[in-house]
């Protein structure tokens, strides 16, 4: 590969999965927020509101990352992506732009509001800015999965004589039926975050035996959101997803599932390492058939392999695609065993005293950052080598007139200053949680 | 239309400069100014609730600048790389400043946020200012509508110029100074006492080297790009700039000397708005000029497809009326004066 090219990819590839490691927590911590503000409410129960000052703190530390590891993604368009930039920036450039006019603005502005004004608005007012922050995050995630799912499933476009790509429907681009599956999966998987990280919370207060009322809160409501969402997860939201790969992008279902040949009634691979000088899986432990079964609801269905395909539009690197996916998958179903197990306990009121599921809950929580950092490199190396699907491939993209050695020189930088950042991130959130929800405060703090 | 976005994007830009501007002043004063542990979180405050909300409007020009101009975008953003790299991580290491400073007690620490949030305001007002002095000098853009300057080459303005030359060093200068005031002039709005007394102090003192610098800056771009001259021969209007720049510069230093922080602190913001607006008038309807004229990119050969932009018309104005009420809302929300102590940072 062209060492340039090499050095551009890496550069997106670090800073933006760096970067969502934030933003899937504060999507997923907004609606439980809410929630809890909802609650503190309707029950006038100060419990709640303390609770919710608690999340908000670890949201707030959590939003200040996203936003300085989110601003370089914005420029990284321009900066290591210029050629595509200049191709696809009349229809991306609408999704893009509607994010920072619609999401940033009301997200920074009431969180702000949120964090520093509880003792200025009133109760109802504070609730309604927990609102219009989860709102900021929400609609902040859909502009983003907008613009992906134009590069997955190019829609609402024409093509100039210059090659210029240029926006000829908008609601096309915004209704893509590839962007809202995605989208809901995508959410869905912030959820499970947040969910995860508060029961885990709370498992771990349950178990230290510290702010047990509390404690029991964030397991309680982690649970119902956990089993709820890592459900839907499954189905119907990664199924479509999946459809939607089968009917649009054949050859990356082959790709992720290592189907070398095309074949009826084909395999589900479980387990096993693709071996892609033979084209084969080795050590496979298979499910016959419901490969076959899952994509199409037939069992004897065909399935293209990858010897349907020429190598040249085969995703650059299988293996990686294939284990990402395998990992994604892996997870979300041990999530619901976990949290179906969690939810069965909590109903027949044994969960606070069953301490082997509170450790397991407690251990959980990096799981879910990585399936869904998983999912994310499934998405984009499946589309691969395509940086607009059948439109503009990523060696193309990329800017030509800025040097390998230079993005070297800032791909270093960055690390070294995410290094910084993932240190102090993690020391003040360890710092929020040895505190715990208690109201005295904290040394001099925001 | 290509006008109207043009006129959209330069405003946002300049509500940026404007807004952003008075914290990054806040930082560059926050040394010399604010003397203890109090006072240093008097300015922290005073900014708190709003600077990343500032900051937020170079993020939607930056988005609005791609969508009206995706071309513009991919060329200057790929050739200016390297400053705007280091833009990201002042960008970075003023927020860690500002955020984390206050969950560290420990004085040792505290002095060293204090040094990475001067240091890092100070710094990304220069660099923001040498981007505007590229700008008008012009970069070395090829026939492919592509360039990629290097930091500096040999401070001259040759055929292969740098990010830094004396031109754009002097135009950092000028930000630098300009912002000192903003910043030094908000602060003083913003707190009371001795804090408030010394901010406007500042101010008082930079005024004169501010004067100078923006009389040699303008005298320089003219000498530089003699081309910036012609819309203001063209079209008397452009007189007005002057006026307001210097207008604006007399009130400051009338203002702050009498203890009219708030007026002072307006005719600083205007100030900026009238040099903004002054460069902009000089450049339109050219975005980006090259070194050899036939290559500078115009709003016309920039523009992204006529329907996208009609679209964009739309959903923006209804964007903006909705932030317009959200900070209306907020600034009321927190409006009035930051006392030494009490809640918050």
């Amino acid at each position: 590969m062209d060492s340039a090219l090499l050095v551009h990819r890496l550069h997106f590839a670090f800073t933006v999965t760096f970067h969502y490691l934030f933003p899937q927590l504060t999507m997923g911590l907004a609606p439980l927020i809410v929630w809890f503000k909802t609650m503190a409410l309707r029950h006038s129960d100060d419990t709640y509101n303390q609770a919710a000052r608690f999340w908000a703190r670890i949201f707030g530390i959590n939003f200040v990352l996203g936003v300085v590891t989110g601003i370089p993604m914005e420029f990284q368009f321009g900066t290591n992506w210029s050629h595509f930039s200049r191709f696809a920036g009349g229809v991306i450039g609408q999704t893009l732009a509607m994010e920072g006019m619609f999401a940033f603005f009301l997200e920074s502005a009431f969180l702000g509001l949120f964090l520093y004004g509880e003792k200025k608005l009133s109760p109802r007012g504070h609730c309604w800015s927990a609102v219009a922050v989860f709102l900021g995050s929400w609609i902040s995630g859909f502009f983003i999965i907008a613009t992906d799912a134009w590069m997955q499933h190019p829609v609402g476009y024409t093509r100039l004589p210059d090659g210029s790509f240029q926006l000829a429907s908008f609601w096309q681009l915004v209704l893509n039926r590839w962007a809202w599956w995605q989208y809901a999966h995508n959410m869905s998987g912030a959820v499970i975050t947040g969910a995860f990280v508060m029961a885990s919370i709370g498992a771990f207060y349950l178990l230290s035996k510290q702010h047990v009322e509390h404690g029991r809160i964030y397991v309680r409501t982690g649970v119902v959101a956990g089993v709820i969402f890592s459900l839907l997860q499954l189905f119907p939201t990664g199924d479509r997803q999946g459809k939607l790969i089968a009917d649009h992008q054949p050859v990356t279902l082959a790709a992720m599932e290592a189907l070398f040949e095309s074949q009826p009634g084909a395999p589900l691979v479980l387990i096993g390492q693709p071996d892609m000088e033979n084209h084969k899986i080795d050590n496979p432990i298979v499910v016959p058939k419901a490969l076959s079964f899952l994509t199409y609801r037939r069992w004897e269905a065909n399935v293209a392999g990858l010897d349907s395909f020429p190598p040249g539009v085969w995703p650059s690197n299988v293996p990686l695609l294939y284990y990402c996916y395998h990992i994604m998958v892996g997870l979300g179903t041990i999530f619901i065993a976990i949290m179906v197990v969690s939810a069965f306990l909590l109903w027949s009121r044994r969960l606070f005293d069953a301490r082997w599921m509170l450790w397991i809950l407690l251990l959980s929580l990096p799981f879910p950052y990585i399936a869904n950092t998983a999912g994310w490199i499934t998405a984009e190396m499946g589309r691969q080598p395509w940086l607009a699907y059948n439109l503009l491939k990523t060696a193309d993209g990329y800017s030509k007139t800025v040097s390998a050695g230079n993005g070297w020189f800032t791909l270093l930088g960055f690390m070294g200053m995410y290094t910084v950042l993932g240190l102090l991130f993690i020391f003040l959130v360890r710092r929020e949680i040895e505190h715990g929800p208690a109201e005295e405060v904290l040394a001099p703090h925001a | 239309m290509e006008t109207l976005w043009f006129i959209i994007v330069a405003v946002m830009l300049t509500a940026y400069v404007v807004l952003d501007g008075f914290d990054l002043g806040a930082g560059i004063i926050y040394l010399i100014a604010a003397k203890t542990d109090g006072e240093r979180r008097a300015v922290l405050r005073a900014i708190g609730p709003v600077w990343d909300g500032n900051e937020v409007w170079l993020l939607a020009a930056g988005g609005t600048l791609y969508f009206a101009f995706p071309q513009l975008y991919a060329s200057s953003f790929s050739g200016f790389y390297l400053p705007l790299m280091m833009v990201l991580w002042l960008l970075m290491l003023r927020a860690i400043g500002i955020e984390f400073r206050v969950h560290i007690a420990n004085p040792v620490w505290r002095n060293f946020f204090d040094a990475i949030f001067f240091l890092a305001s100070a710094l990304l007002a220069i660099f923001f200012g040498a981007a505007l002095g590229n700008v008008i000098r012009g970069v070395p853009l090829g026939p492919d509508g592509y360039f990629f300057e290097p930091l500096w080459t040999n401070w001259r303005i040759g055929p292969n110029p740098g990010i830094l030359d004396w031109y754009t060093v002097l135009a950092g200068l000028v930000a630098l100074a300009a912002l000192t005031v903003h910043g030094a002039l908000y602060v003083a709005v913003k707190t009371e006492g001795p804090l408030s007394a010394r901010t406007r102090g500042i101010a008082v003192v930079v005024w004169p080297m501010l004067s100078v610098l923006t009389i040699a800056s303008l005298a320089a771009s003219s000498i530089v790009r003699p081309a910036v001259m012609n819309n203001y021969r063209r079209h008397p209007v452009g007189v007005l700039v002057p006026i307001v720049v210097f207008g604006s510069l007399g009130a400051m230093i009338w203002a702050a000397s009498k203890s009219k922080e708030k007026i002072a602190f307006l005719a600083s913001g205007v100030y900026l708005t009238g040099m903004l607006v002054g460069a902009a008038f000089a450049l339109y309807p050219i975005v980006l000029p090259a070194r050899i004229d036939a290559y500078s990119l115009s709003i016309y050969n920039t523009a992204a497809g006529h329907h996208g932009l009609v679209v964009g018309l739309v959903w923006w104005t209804v964007g903006l009326a909705l932030t317009l009420a959200y900070f209306f809302f907020i600034y009321r929300m927190f409006r009035g004066k930051v006392r030494i102590e009490g809640e918050g940072y």
